[in-house]
């Protein structure tokens, strides 16, 4: 008798557990602790992790590096926009990408199979890094500086999309990474 | 007894038996109506971001968009809800422990804070330079009384939690009621705990942001922001789910006589949110710079996924205390004849059983994969975000609400509802329009489609690009689903004012509520196999396999990306 709105029976913490939740919770419970185990183990067994490499910086410092970075590498101006440069990093060094409303910049060509140490930092409000179609998505803000080992294993073109709300100019905002063969 | 040297008066509810207290019945209704209010607002906000999102449609431009999605965000995730569960708060206390309500004067002044704080973040919103999210990261800013408003709304909130907090003592002071709280008093305890800590975060991090955007300090940390902003957005959110699956309980038991299986099991998997469930504010920072891959483990698996172990118990457990009594009261038969025999023209029972329904198969089993460090680099602020939140709030949350609303109704304001046939087939078209809405939404995320995004053609834009059919035609369906919702929404809303305000009076010698089915002897009376509630059992087992495939699925599309480390 009594409902779950009624004070329990006096003996409430005493009463066995019934069969069918003394089941259910044992095979969650297996369930959760496997959950906890894989997300800790794909970290040796699975090749996609984000590293917990991560910088400090000011808008001004990373500008400037982004500007440094770009002005070393720039191969030629992109057909799209002749004011964005493409710029072709060599495979393991560091490549630096800002995001500013409304844009990301600069524009990569990348090859396939090389990797890269992919910097990403905002120069003023959140946003966010997204990388299509392969889908992958990052958030950057100012004052912190992340860095991904990116191995691109298919060639064409990606779209980076904000998907970060970033203001009215937030649809926009864009960049794009080339993979070469 | 105590209770005849109280001063408030009482009635006794014909309908249930129920003593209340005509003072917190007062507040109660007060609460409840301005919630309906705001849940009319949010979902006409929600219309209008549905019909820009919708590609074929595209009404908004880019600048109303954006202010829609922010007064969409705030009034139907946070207002609507919090008004709820202050009603509840306040009638739980009250009449489920045959008490009067504690400092009503305080309560009175819960609901000025909070209508007005409301009310200036709404004006701050439409005057069109606060558009900046429900999240309103810095140092994007918005107007100060932005700010304001939602800090003047939590204060008000936290006062209605101590007014909760002082009925009981008064009630434990008076003896109004005999040994343990009562389980939904507990659930609803367990919810307050967790308003406590949420809004102290709130404090923490919207204090100094209003002072920021007024000038009178010089930044806040963009990173710091959004750590204290999810223990404060998130939380929120596990305020909720603890409120939602209290009232599931409580349906339960008013709808079927239905008691909790286990008090212990129960109890245990409501303690287990207090000590964990806060932790998930890191689901919404796995893809930030700056936090270690240890604390994004540890945090956003609730630790060991203890507080998703406790949703598993309670999604076991009220489903399977409503199979018990239906077995116990002679519907025995099979597997499923307890289930086919429910009430399912009745407003209150399909609400409920849609949002645990939703909530688990929709929300819960996306929520439990999203929220794995490495799966949520392909679904981090994609749409699929809001395809998961729309399956545990407004599937999970509201449904179980407005299920709640219809029961209280007669209950509160005497009176009967209004439309019936209507009324019977609101949770459907609630509930079923959330269902279309979540899943399609969850599809176009995981293409990629971006959420908070106003024109996915990228119209113009030099560096634009174009995506999969699949992916629009995702978006249309999505939206479908949206504007079915709404209109379920809306016709909810129409049938509670309506009720209130020319619904017949409830026939005097009227019942609404099952009394509770003898005690039978366990397993060896009902059930199958050895268990008492084996229909469940099964049903939870569809869930589990379920999730199981989808969990590897995110896996396996997750191990063809780009090598990241």
């Amino acid at each position: 008798m009594g409902y779950s709105f009624t004070a329990p029976a006096k003996n409430w913490a005493t009463e066995p557990i019934e069969r069918t939740e003394i089941l259910w919770i044992t095979i969650a419970g297996l369930w959760c602790l496997f959950m906890f185990g894989w997300m800790i183990a794909w970290h040796w067994i699975g090749n996609q992790n984000m590293a917990s490499e991560a910088y400090k910086t000011t808008p001004e410092i990373y500008g400037k590096k982004v500007e440094d970075f770009t002005a070393k590498y720039t191969v030629r101006q992109d057909k799209s926009d002749p004011n964005l440069p493409v710029v072709a990093p060599p495979p393991g060094s560091d490549v630096y990408l800002a995001a500013s409303r409304y844009q990301w910049r600069p524009v990569l060509e990348l090859q396939k199979g090389k990797s890269y140490r992919v910097h990403i930092s905002s120069l003023d409000w959140d946003h966010g890094f997204s990388l299509q179609p392969e889908n992958i998505n990052f958030q950057a803000y100012p004052g912190y500086e992340q860095v991904i080992t990116m191995t691109p294993n298919k060639s064409g073109t990606f779209g980076i999309v904000c998907n970060e709300y970033c203001g009215i100019g937030h649809h926009a905002m864009l960049g794009r990474i080339y993979v070469k063969e | 007894m105590a209770i005849t040297t109280a001063q408030s008066p009482f009635r006794t509810d014909p309908l249930t038996g129920l003593r209340i207290d005509l003072t917190a019945q007062t507040l109660v209704k007060t609460n409840a109506v301005l919630a309906v209010v705001f849940l009319l607002v949010g979902g006409i906000a929600g219309l209008l971001v549905a019909l820009t999102r919708w590609p074929a449609v595209h009404l908004l431009n880019a600048d109303l968009f954006y202010m829609a999605l922010t007064a969409h965000g705030i009034v139907a995730l946070m207002v609507w809800i919090i008004f709820f569960e202050m009603a509840v708060l306040y009638f739980v206390s009250t009449t489920l422990l045959n008490c009067r309500l504690a400092a009503p004067k305080m309560a009175w002044t819960q609901v000025v804070l909070m209508t007005v704080g409301a009310a200036t973040t709404a004006v701050a919103i439409l005057q069109g330079d606060s558009s900046v999210m429900m999240t309103s990261y810095v140092p994007m800013n918005a107007a100060p009384h932005f700010y304001l408003g939602l800090i003047l709304f939590a204060v008000g909130a936290l006062i209605g939690c101590g007014v909760f907090w002082g009925t009981l003592v008064i009630a434990k002071e008076e003896k109004t009621y005999e040994g343990s709280l009562p389980l939904v008093v507990y659930g609803c305890m367990i919810a307050t705990v967790i308003a406590v800590f949420t809004i102290a975060n709130g404090a923490i991090i919207l204090i100094p942001t209003l002072l920021w955007s007024l000038g009178l300090i010089k930044s806040v940390d963009p990173m710091m922001y959004r750590v204290v902003w999810w223990a404060f957005g998130h939380s929120s959110q596990q305020i909720n789910v603890t409120a939602h699956i209290t009232i599931w309980y409580l349906v339960a038991s008013l709808a079927f006589g239905a008691k909790p299986i286990s008090e212990k099991v129960s109890r245990t998997a409501f303690l287990l949110y207090i000590l964990f469930l806060q932790l998930g504010s890191a689901h919404h920072l796995l893809a930030d710079p700056g936090l270690s891959s240890a604390w994004k483990i540890f945090n956003t698996s609730y630790m060991m996924y203890l507080a998703v172990l406790a949703s598993l118990i309670h999604g076991l457990t009220v489903p399977g205390s409503i199979e018990v009594a239906q077995r116990r009261n002679g519907l025995n038969n099979g597997l499923f004849e307890w289930l086919r025999k429910c009430p399912w023209g009745n407003p209150v029972f399909s609400s409920t059983i849609l949002s645990i329904i939703i909530f688990g198969f929709i929300g819960g089993i996306s929520g439990v994969v999203m929220s794995v460090e490495q799966v949520n680099m392909i679904i981090h602020n994609t749409i699929y975000v809001p395809g998961h939140f729309h399956g545990t709030v407004a599937g999970g949350t509201t449904l179980a609400f407005m299920g709640l609303i219809y029961y209280l109704i007669p209950v509160l304001f005497q009176r009967q509802l209004i439309m019936k046939p209507l009324a019977a087939l609101t949770p459907w078209m609630f509930g079923i329009g959330i269902a279309i809405l979540s899943v399609a939404l969850m599809g176009a995320g995981t293409l990629g489609v971006p959420r908070r995004h106003w024109d996915i053609t990228f119209a113009g834009q030099a560096l634009g690009f174009e995506w999969p059919g699949m992916a629009q035609m995702m978006m249309a369906v999505a939206e479908i689903g949206g504007v079915l919702s709404v209109l379920g929404g809306a016709a909810f809303c129409v049938i509670v004012v309506g009720s209130i305000l020319i619904g017949e009076p409830v026939p005097a010698n009227a019942k609404n509520i099952v009394a509770p089915p003898a005690d039978a002897g366990g397993h060896k009376d009902i059930g199958m196999g050895g268990l008492e509630a084996p229909g469940t059992f099964v049903l939870a087992m569809v869930l589990f396999v379920t999730l199981v495939l989808y969990y590897f699925i995110n896996f396996k599309y997750l191990a063809t990306l780009w090598t990241l480390a």
